[in-house]
């Protein structure tokens, strides 16, 4: 990965720093361990792209606070999206990979961010394709808040108060940079 | 990585495709893989789009195969064939078109005797997208799809690291639109192509410049075209052409090209079967050869319906024409 790729642009704006990452995802993978102690039936999906990174780090803090094997997958949505028609870019598909029945699991779904609720509501289509989970929870990194569906997080890492037109992004050292979550103000956004 | 959405307007041949767009098909191909090997097999994807399947020449794998692509992505389809329907009452390839463009479809998919018809239609209707599924002696895009698709899976290789294989291609190559798409696509891809056939089949010019910039050799001799190759793909002999004297008799083509486990002694280790199918068996290929560890057309049908889905996937989720 070249240097270019690491840069973060000077106007996009760190709202949340590495350490705090950090320690918000510890305590959502206390908060789910915590919620139901009957662990056994516990399972972790990741939605593609933004949450498998944030649902692989939950899933091993979860594996090293119990000491076991949780089962663990992702899920790629574009295929349940519903603005497929409206996007003039030619959607990529990175696949669902999931190595286990989810009949009968708890399910968290993992995400980066939250925000309209349509990603996580394409999500809940996908899962219910793949079986009748007993559960399914919702653990989000980042709540923006804009919400233009009924649905809400069991388990969020911030609360970021932002204005419809903002970009919020999520910055990963699985992705080659420092962790960190950015805001781009709408007037910002132009810049590029 | 989004790829420019003019560049899917139509999916009518290997022709004319950039490398990164062959390897973006198949990469996305290689993902609705995985759909086909659920329990429930549908995803909403194409919700409220209508696929037709003008199929104007005999099908049944390719036909089937689109049709259970559409309905897997949630697609209307309706397949429409030759016999029975105002094509045997003598309307134009063209009118049949745009009356069925009247009824606003999504997908046009066609099949049609006439090298070319898909692109003519692609350029007379306005606001549907076109899939070739056969074109004569032209083209036939998904079916090499489907072929690289299955190399790919078969050598663990990524779409972009499927280069450098020896690919013996063995039959009518002169009729052959398999052939055709096959060879664009392993040209783009870094592959080299034999071709093996009596001269009849096998004519010279596509060694030229002009036809596939010359990368590609002949051979009339079956044993030394396999020699080395790591993948064979033996082409049907079309019984319907054995009027037009292409070759002398069936039994001394048989005795000449017929593949079989034999043959690919001199072939590379690992050497692996491919065939378009409807197969000949014990004319073009043997049926243990067919049958047997080495041959991948199970794999290649499967494959079909992947590469036909992410195909209808590309060309059907996008917004109409007139609002890009």
């Amino acid at each position: 990965m070249s240097d270019q790729e690491h840069h973060i642009p000077d106007f996009w704006k760190e709202v949340v720093d590495a350490e705090t990452i950090e320690r918000c995802l510890t305590r959502i993978s206390y908060e789910i361990v915590e919620k139901d102690r009957d662990l056994q039936k516990l399972a972790l999906v990741g939605i593609r792209t933004g949450g498998e990174f944030i649902a692989q780090r939950i899933h091993q803090k979860i594996q090293e606070i119990e000491n076991r094997e949780v089962p663990f997958g992702v899920i790629d949505i574009t295929l349940y999206r519903d603005d497929l028609s409206d996007s003039l870019e030619q959607p990529t598909l990175k696949g669902t990979d999931l190595p286990f029945s989810l009949s009968g699991h708890r399910i968290v779904l993992v995400d980066d961010v939250l925000y309209t609720g349509r990603t996580v509501r394409a999500a809940l289509d996908a899962i219910i394709d793949f079986g009748r989970p007993a559960l399914v929870e919702l653990a989000v990194l980042a709540d923006r808040g804009h919400r233009e569906l009924p649905i809400r997080p069991d388990y969020v890492g911030k609360n970021l108060p932002t204005h419809k037109d903002d970009f919020v992004r999520v910055r990963l050292r699985e992705g080659g940079y420092t962790d960190g979550i950015y805001l781009i103000q709408a007037h910002d956004a132009k810049k590029g | 990585m989004n790829v420019d959405s003019v560049r899917f307007q139509h999916l009518l041949g290997i022709e004319g495709l950039s490398r990164e767009d062959l390897i973006f098909l198949l990469e996305n191909s290689q993902q609705f893989v995985e759909v086909s090997q659920r329990d429930l097999k549908k995803v909403p994807a194409l919700r409220g789009k209508t696929i037709i399947n003008l199929f104007l020449e005999p099908s049944t794998r390719t036909r089937a195969s689109f049709e259970i692509a559409g309905k897997r992505l949630s697609a209307d389809t309706i397949n429409i064939s030759g016999s029975g329907t105002s094509v045997s009452k003598g309307e134009t390839l063209l009118d049949t078109a745009r009356t069925l463009q009247a009824m606003n479809p999504d997908i046009l998919v066609v099949r049609h005797r006439s090298s070319g018809a898909a692109h003519f239609l692609s350029q007379e209707l306005t606001r549907t997208a076109v899939v070739n599924a056969g074109d004569g002696m032209h083209e036939h895009p998904t079916q090499a799809l489907l072929d690289c698709l299955t190399l790919c899976q078969h050598f663990e290789l990524a779409p972009s690291e499927l280069k450098g294989k020896n690919i013996t291609i063995v039959g009518d190559i002169r009729h052959s639109r398999v052939a055709r798409s096959n060879i664009w696509a392993h040209q783009l891809l870094g592959n080299k192509v034999t071709l093996v056939g009596p001269a009849t089949l096998v004519p010279h010019e596509f060694a030229d410049e002009e036809a596939f910039g010359g990368g590609v050799r002949i051979c009339h001799t079956l044993r030394e075209g396999v020699e080395g190759a790591d993948v064979v793909m033996v082409l049907r002999i079309q019984l319907e052409r054995q009027s037009d004297n292409f070759i002398p008799t069936l039994e001394e083509y048989t005795r000449q090209y017929c593949v079989t486990p034999q043959v690919l002694e001199g072939a590379a280790p690992g050497c692996v079967v491919l065939h378009p199918g409807p197969a000949n068996r014990g004319i073009e290929i043997s049926s243990t050869l067919y049958e047997g560890t080495q041959s991948l057309v199970e794999k290649q049908v499967t494959n079909g319906v992947a590469v036909r889905m992410a195909t209808l996937f590309l060309l059907g989720s996008r917004g109409r024409k007139e609002n890009v």
